[in-house]
């Protein structure tokens, strides 16, 4: 083949693709990105749980912070959260917007029922006198706690917004890519979640 | 109470009226903006303001922006520098010179935190936003929207660092604003506050702009152009990508900590109650070592770009370039705890970083052989760009000669926190990074602008920084050896640093001209724009696509998806142009898709600005509002459906017709 017809041939590849519709890969791929980024905000956060795990100073350490139990029931939570948004994203696939909505809201009251378990325990602790202010122990855990939690609240706004756009927008490409990425996002908080149950709670209960 | 939410613990006590040096600087400012406001109004420019430049998502104009910002930012950073060595200059003992302590030290963290962060990094990304997508045949980047925002957000931060000028004060802790010293004990004013508001707006910014640029590299490629064909400038520019979208989050999480020490009494970095303040050197400089590479990766592309065009040849040893540059980028991440072996962690660890660290130099000698290799038995054409990238060569060299000498941590033990590190670091930088945005500068700007800078006044201009950066640095290599250590403020005169220090006050001023210059030389190409008008788009003859299209280029770059198949797709095209003229096709143009304007990025810019300012101040009542106002308005974007349009391809061909009849005249005008 010349050099001229590998050219064209080219070319009209580039034109294809332009013209070929479906989810938005540019975006689903700097999505990824950004939870790269976001993931090694956690690593950092890690490593500094890690260094001052121990730096108690005379306050309570991890093991009298939650009962494994109540983390475990936490945990469940999420992974069945996971789980349900999978099947919005079945449902998705079928066109059918209103199995769609259905999960997203199950996904969505499950990740609110995290929050205010989260809630409950934190200000216990908080009331018990066991302050982020009183240890580096103290301060790791709550940042650390809080700031994935945050992240709980932003998707479960997220959620909110394309449950509004669903119905009138229905699937369209641009939807389904929101909803790939918030896919994305909601499993990333999941892993995050993971991450703390075993970094913080199972290795501590060691 | 209201007044409280409102105001927090702003008064008006924290304007420091009493100090000449601060309210002369504060009005000069005020002067500038007053005049550029004025002048808005008088042109009645306002429309074109917003509508052109404030709202554009063009990444051409977004790069200008950057750059305006840089410069902006250059000479606000270069007079800090200025007053330090003319305090250093006379404060022998027994006189004290004319900076109290408490000044001095805000000055050189303005210093430090302006030029890397507001100047080189926004010259970086200013360059980096114009040049990659022209070099890799796109229309845009990949998110224009977050383009703008990342440019505003930048903005914001470098605007709230300024405003620190004037109300209460900024950071005395160094640029670096390590703990203890920076924790609400030592450093109870809100100089600190601001430090991390205004880099933590700029981090996100960049953060955002890193993985744009990087999905813009990786995805949005002409045809053709496989990673192993595309130019030098970006493969640099991936590489510095890879390392923001991996580094900054560790920068933005440090800062958060700090943060949450100051604001609501935490212990990550205390000395008391457990907290642990290497754990924040350790961490600011797993950021901060991959930070250097961030900014002298795209200046090593430039110069990749420059020698190439100016010396008529092909690089010199494309794919061990493109291995050095991807080897600089992995071990970045492997030499953090060079910044600080005197932490005391042990002879085997110590070890390990000074290894690390001497094997940087392979990769970067690599690139040095590479380019003095394309410089051997080429045509050399000896321009302003050629000029700063002859002067970076033995610049970069000195200072990487010094480097290979620190990293050897008994060495260390010796130089760390001397001025011979200051010496290094400058030597780096400014012989790197410097050199290499301004070789850009000259060399991009016709493609930029449509003209071209003025000749002279350029090479004016690099000899000025070239003598005055060798006076003003040499003198501080001595004066480490000598035992001076960083950041005095005044010393004995028996000390013997008098003379040295009064050489480099020189060095300072003999740079302050090559930037009066370099004002000169663009206030006067602005003037004589006709008679240096770039007419064919190509004025250096150059090798890549940017060069393949008008000067300044149309707002869709390309009026028709260009197809590469070599490493100089343009060079290879006008060779064969000039061997079968009767080969050339017609054009064949298309809709071009491309994104509306948008007034998202500003808002938020302005936005997440005044929310820094008011979590600065305790201004809860209002940093709500502001806060909340940045969620509301990212919301509001996401119901916006229609944030793009086709320009069709009539209007396409009726642009590159005019462009072309316009040529035609001037080119008979010339």
């Amino acid at each position: 083949m010349s050099t001229h017809a590998i050219k064209n041939d080219l070319h009209h590849a580039a034109v294809e693709e332009h013209a070929h519709h479906g989810l938005d890969n540019k975006a689903i791929f700097g999505f990824w990105c950004y939870i790269l980024t976001d993931l090694i905000m956690f690593a950092a956060l890690f490593a500094t749980y890690a260094v001052l795990e121990h730096n108690t100073f005379g306050n309570i350490g991890i093991r009298q912070t939650a009962s494994l139990h109540f983390v475990l029931v936490q945990t469940l939570i999420l992974l069945t959260s996971a789980f349900t948004y999978g099947l919005a994203i079945v449902a998705s696939k079928k066109n059918a917007v209103n199995k769609v909505m259905l999960w997203m809201g199950v996904t969505a009251l499950l990740g609110l029922s995290f929050l205010g378990l989260e809630y409950h325990q934190l200000s216990q602790l908080a009331q018990a006198g066991h302050s982020w202010r009183n240890s580096a122990f103290l301060s790791v855990y709550f940042s650390l706690i809080v700031i994935h939690a945050v992240h709980i609240f932003i998707a479960l706004l997220w959620a909110v917004v394309l449950m509004i756009q669903l119905p009138k927008q229905k699937l369209t490409d641009t939807m389904r890519t929101r909803l790939a990425c918030f896919g994305l996002f909601w499993d990333y908080t999941v892993l995050v979640w993971m991450l703390i149950f075993f970094i913080v709670y199972l290795m501590g209960a060691i | 109470m209201l007044e409280h939410l409102i105001f927090g613990k702003l008064t008006l006590g924290d304007i420091p009226f009493d100090n000449p040096i601060i309210m002369g600087a504060g009005a000069f400012m005020g002067l500038v903006v007053l005049a550029v406001l004025g002048s808005l109004f008088y042109f009645k420019k306002w429309k074109w303001l917003w509508s052109e430049w404030l709202t554009s998502v063009d990444h051409k104009k977004i790069g200008i922006m950057y750059i305006i910002l840089a410069f902006v930012m250059l000479l606000r950073g270069f007079t800090d520098a200025i007053m330090m060595r003319l305090q250093q200059a006379m404060a022998y003992s027994p006189h004290m010179g004319y900076l109290p302590p408490e000044h001095f030290d805000q000055i050189f963290t303005a210093h430090g935190v302006i030029m890397i962060f507001f100047m080189a990094m926004a010259f970086v990304f200013g360059l980096v936003n114009i040049i990659v997508p022209l070099q890799i045949g796109a229309r845009d980047v990949a998110y224009p929207m977050l383009n703008a925002l990342s440019f505003w957000m930048t903005a914001a931060g470098a605007i709230l660092i300024n405003v620190s000028l004037v109300i209460g004060d900024f950071a005395g802790t160094g640029w670096l604003a390590y703990p203890p010293l920076s924790e609400l004990a030592y450093s109870p004013t809100v100089g600190v506050d601001y430090y991390l508001w205004s880099l933590t707006l700029s981090g996100i910014g960049t953060l955002i702009g890193g993985i744009n640029i990087l999905v813009t590299i990786i995805k949005m490629r002409c045809p053709g152009m496989t990673l192993m064909k595309m130019p030098l400038f970006t493969w640099s520019v991936l590489c510095a990508m890879i390392l923001i979208v991996v580094s900054f989050p560790l920068l933005n999480i440090t800062l958060f900590m700090l943060f949450l020490d100051r604001f609501f009494g935490m212990h990550f970095f205390t000395n008391t109650m457990g907290g642990n303040p290497m754990m924040y050197i350790n961490l600011i400089w797993t950021w901060g070592h991959p930070e250097v590479y961030i900014l002298v990766l795209p200046a090593f592309g430039i110069y990749s770009e420059v020698v190439s065009t100016f010396c008529k040849k092909t690089l010199f040893g494309y794919k061990a370039m493109v291995y050095a540059t991807m080897g600089i980028a992995v071990l970045a991440f492997s030499v953090w705890l060079h910044h600080f072996f005197t932490m005391g962690s042990g002879a085997d660890v110590n070890s390990f970083f000074g290894i690390a660290t001497m094997i940087i130099s392979i990769p970067t000698g690599v690139k040095l052989f590479n380019w003095l290799a394309t410089m051997y038995r080429g045509r050399i054409t000896f321009s302003v760009p050629m000029l700063w990238t002859i002067g970076f060569m033995i610049t970069f060299t000195i200072g990487g000669m010094t480097g290979v000498l620190m990293s050897v941590p008994g060495v260390d033990f010796q130089m760390h926190n001397s001025v011979f590190l200051v010496a290094h670091f400058h030597n780096t930088i400014i012989g790197g990074v410097a050199f290499g945005l301004f070789a850009g500068l000259n060399y991009w700007f016709p493609k930029i602008f449509g003209f071209r800078l003025h000749e002279k006044l350029g090479k004016c201009a690099f000899w000025c920084w070239f003598v005055g950066f060798y006076l003003a640095f040499m003198p501080l290599y001595i004066l480490g050896f000598m035992g001076m250590t960083r950041r005095l403020d005044h010393y004995s005169a028996a000390s013997g640093f008098h003379p040295f220090l009064v050489v480099a006050a020189i060095g300072a001023f003999v740079i302050l001209c090559g930037i009066i210059f370099q004002l000169v030389q663009i206030a006067v190409s602005i003037k004589n724009r006709e008679s240096l008008r770039d007419v064919t788009g190509d004025p250096w003859d150059g090798r890549t696509l940017e060069w393949s299209i008008p000067s300044p280029a149309p707002f869709y770059n390309f009026a028709e998806t260009p197809v590469v198949d070599s490493i100089d797709p343009y060079w290879k095209e006008k060779q064969e142009k000039l061997s079968h003229p009767e080969a050339v096709k017609k054009p064949v143009y298309k809709d071009i898709h491309m994104p509306k304007n948008t007034a998202v990025g500003f808002l938020i810019g302005v936005t997440t600005g005044i929310f820094g300012f008011a979590m600065v101040w305790d201004m809860f009542l209002i940093a709500a509002i502001f806060g909340i106002a940045s969620i509301a308005i990212i919301i509001a974007r996401s119901f916006n459906w229609h944030i793009d349009y086709y320009v069709k391809a009539a209007e396409v061909e009726k642009t590159e017709a005019q462009i072309r009849t316009s040529v035609e005249t001037q080119t008979q005008v010339v």
